[in-house]
């Protein structure tokens, strides 16, 4: 069946869009209610967060705009040190949009949420003139577990944890837009569940980010900006798999500029590194988890290249396309 | 044999007289940066940037003239990415698209034939910039055109070759010592090409690969060679550049293009130094010959002693100024590609 502009007036059509897609996947008791706004269950300080999904294509190897849309702001709430409990979810809707797609979609979240341990307890649904496109907004509530992580708190010493491959996640999308066939699959997942692993083995982590767009240069630049300090990685430590390199050397991409969306930073003491490695790596999502590098006085973000020379990481500027010659 | 470490040992530790490499292939320049290879040699080693990429040597006027199209009715400019934001005289493509342009991101010139098929109210016409690297596929995509008989799909040409840059370069520029020569290029034209250069101004030409290791490489291979007052063509990337280059690949180009003289960017008018569709496949050109080529380029930009060589882009008294990739005054602060635009992003260490 294909959406029109009908399904988004309000009244019958938009009901059973909601009723036959929605209601159904993410079915849980605050949101069956229907009520004007969701009554939630949240004790002490809350995390609170929202982002918007457009990603061209929407169905990847490895993943599909709903699933993002879930991972996206569960992994913002859990870099907060924050247990995701409720999301939103607001759809803005095509017309000409198949309401097949929009099941699929709708499925992959529910099965996200799941597994994130989030409920989806609100939303929205709008339909607009278009070409079939779906776009989806999340926000999401989570309980703080730990206060006083944040961005500003990484020290001289402290030894910086990457929780696996870089690149996966944008090497997928290119691949798709551009027609390449391989086997990269996007790394979209839901990160929570090794914070909690860190949290639950008292590691106290001064910092942690999710790697997605601007990559892992634009989050240590955030880092060095925020903390005051130098951030000095090693090229030979950072995870990249053989596929995502040789793609990025046909393509001119830098693995380090490169969007992911299941992979984050963790900052931590150094006497507390080498466990916190264990514990990412014992996890199913930090499998390939590596020490890449350390906090140090001074400014920037500094690599030691695998030759050994060094240089500067500076923020993504523009978009990373691929080039001409 | 030689290990590494011997070699950047004898590279860092080199205190003779001031040493010019030009590297002429931007993937080149990105790579110098990425594998940190200045600190790993002596100061007295200057790795200089070279015309090499294909962005910021294409004319103000080629960009005006994609604008134009772009707003024209029911046409649209097909393009790589990294044209966007080079300014014409006025515009940039991204701009057009910003007042009403038709413009469209593509990521390969076989991509044109799916769109223009699909759209047959809309005349298309693709940007096909680049060097020999780049050319064959343009020739490959005419071949669809024609094969396919799409009659709404057009090119508008700025191709350029690179060995008559490098001997302009080798006529003027007199102070460089020696050209890690471009590696993508060498694989279409052949390491041969150089040979003549390297003898007739005596200055060594080594072929190089983009990893870290092969830029050292050759830089080492210039230094023995300068050593011993040698100066010949050296291939260092056996494993994809041959003599003779790819037969197939030049067969294309020599199939639908000819050599014609053309205008650089910040350089002026080059000898039989572009390639343009051949006059029986004029039907499929959308006005790629150019009356004058009016470039007043931006006050103060220095784009033109960066790409010959005479400045390093940090020398620009806009570079980090009024000239960053976010609000770029010259190519070659806008592509990936662009000595410029890397230097910016690696600054701080220079």
């Amino acid at each position: 069946m294909k959406i029109d502009i009908s399904y988004g007036s309000g009244g019958k059509q938009t009901s059973n869009l909601i009723n036959d897609i929605f209601l159904k996947n993410f079915d849980n008791e605050v949101l069956n209610r229907l009520e004007d706004a969701a009554v939630l269950d949240i004790k002490g300080r809350i995390a609170y967060t929202t982002d918007s999904f457009v990603v061209t294509p929407m169905f990847f190897k490895g993943g599909n705009i709903g699933k993002l849309a879930i991972c996206g702001t569960v992994n913002d709430l859990s870099m907060m040190g924050a247990e995701p409990r409720y999301l939103t979810a607001g759809f803005i809707i095509e017309a000409g949009a198949d309401s097949e797609v929009i099941e699929q979609i709708a499925h992959t979240m529910k099965i996200a949420a799941e597994e994130a341990g989030v409920k989806i307890v609100a939303g929205d649904t709008k339909v607009i003139e278009g070409n079939g496109n779906v776009y989806i907004n999340t926000s999401g509530v989570g309980e703080i577990l730990k206060e006083g992580i944040s961005i500003q708190n990484c020290r001289e010493q402290d030894v910086i944890l990457l929780s696996g491959n870089l690149g996966e996640h944008h090497a997928a999308i290119m691949s798709e837009r551009m027609g390449i066939e391989n086997n990269i699959a996007s790394d979209c997942a839901p990160l929570f569940s090794i914070v909690s692993d860190l949290l639950e083995n008292k590691i106290n982590i001064r910092c942690m980010r999710d790697v997605t767009r601007g990559g892992l240069a634009t989050v240590l630049n955030e880092v060095s900006e925020s903390s005051k300090c130098r951030v000095e990685i090693e090229e030979p430590s950072l995870p990249v798999s053989d596929e995502v390199k040789g793609f990025c050397n046909i393509l001119g991409l830098d693995p380090l500029y490169m969007a992911n969306e299941g992979k984050m930073i963790a900052v931590v003491p150094p006497e507390q590194a080498e466990k916190a490695l264990e514990i990412m790596r014992n996890n199913h999502y930090g499998a390939n988890a590596a020490i890449i590098g350390r906090i140090t006085k001074g400014t920037g973000v500094s690599m030691t290249t695998v030759l050994g020379g060094n240089r500067m990481v500076d923020i993504l500027y523009g978009e990373g396309l691929p080039r001409i010659c | 044999m030689i290990t590494l470490q011997q070699i950047t040992r004898e590279l860092k530790e080199y205190d003779g007289r001031e040493i010019k490499i030009m590297e002429v292939c931007g993937t080149h320049t990105s790579s110098i940066f990425k594998n940190g290879i200045r600190s790993l040699i002596s100061p007295k080693i200057k790795l200089i940037s070279g015309p090499g990429c294909p962005v910021c040597v294409t004319p103000s006027v080629y960009v005006d003239k994609l604008v134009d199209i772009s707003l024209k009715e029911n046409h649209c400019v097909l393009t790589f990415g990294d044209m966007m934001k080079v300014k014409g005289n006025e515009h940039s493509l991204t701009e057009a698209a910003a007042i009403g342009g038709k413009v469209k991101v593509v990521y390969s010139p076989l991509d044109a034939v799916k769109i223009a098929t699909e759209d047959a109210n809309t005349q298309y016409v693709f940007a096909a910039v680049g060097f020999e690297t780049t050319t064959p596929i343009y020739g490959i995509l005419i071949d669809e055109i024609i094969k396919k008989q799409i009659s709404n799909l057009k090119i508008l040409t700025s191709l350029k070759t690179i060995t008559p840059a490098l001997t302009y370069i080798c006529e003027n520029e007199k102070n460089i010592d020696a050209f890690i020569a471009p590696g993508h290029v060498s694989v279409i034209i052949g390491c041969d090409a150089y040979k003549e250069l390297a003898e007739k101004y005596h200055k060594p030409f080594v072929v190089a690969g983009f990893e870290g290791e092969h830029i050292l490489a050759a830089v080492y291979e210039i230094f023995l060679q300068l050593k011993e007052n040698k100066a010949c063509m050296k291939n260092m990337y056996i494993s994809a550049v041959s003599d003779k280059g790819n037969m197939q690949a030049l067969s294309v180009i020599n199939q639908y293009f000819e050599p014609k003289d053309d205008f650089w960017r910040g350089i002026g008018v080059i000898e039989k130094s572009s390639l343009r569709l051949k006059p029986e496949y004029f039907q499929y050109d959308a006005g790629s010959d150019f009356d004058e080529y009016k470039e007043s380029p931006p006050k103060g930009c220095k784009c033109k002693e960066v790409i010959l060589g005479r400045i390093s882009p940090a020398e620009c008294p806009l570079f980090a100024k009024q000239c960053t990739p976010l609000s770029a005054v010259g190519p070659c602060m806008v592509s990936a590609e662009g000595a410029c635009g890397i230097w910016y992003k690696n600054r701080g260490r220079e």
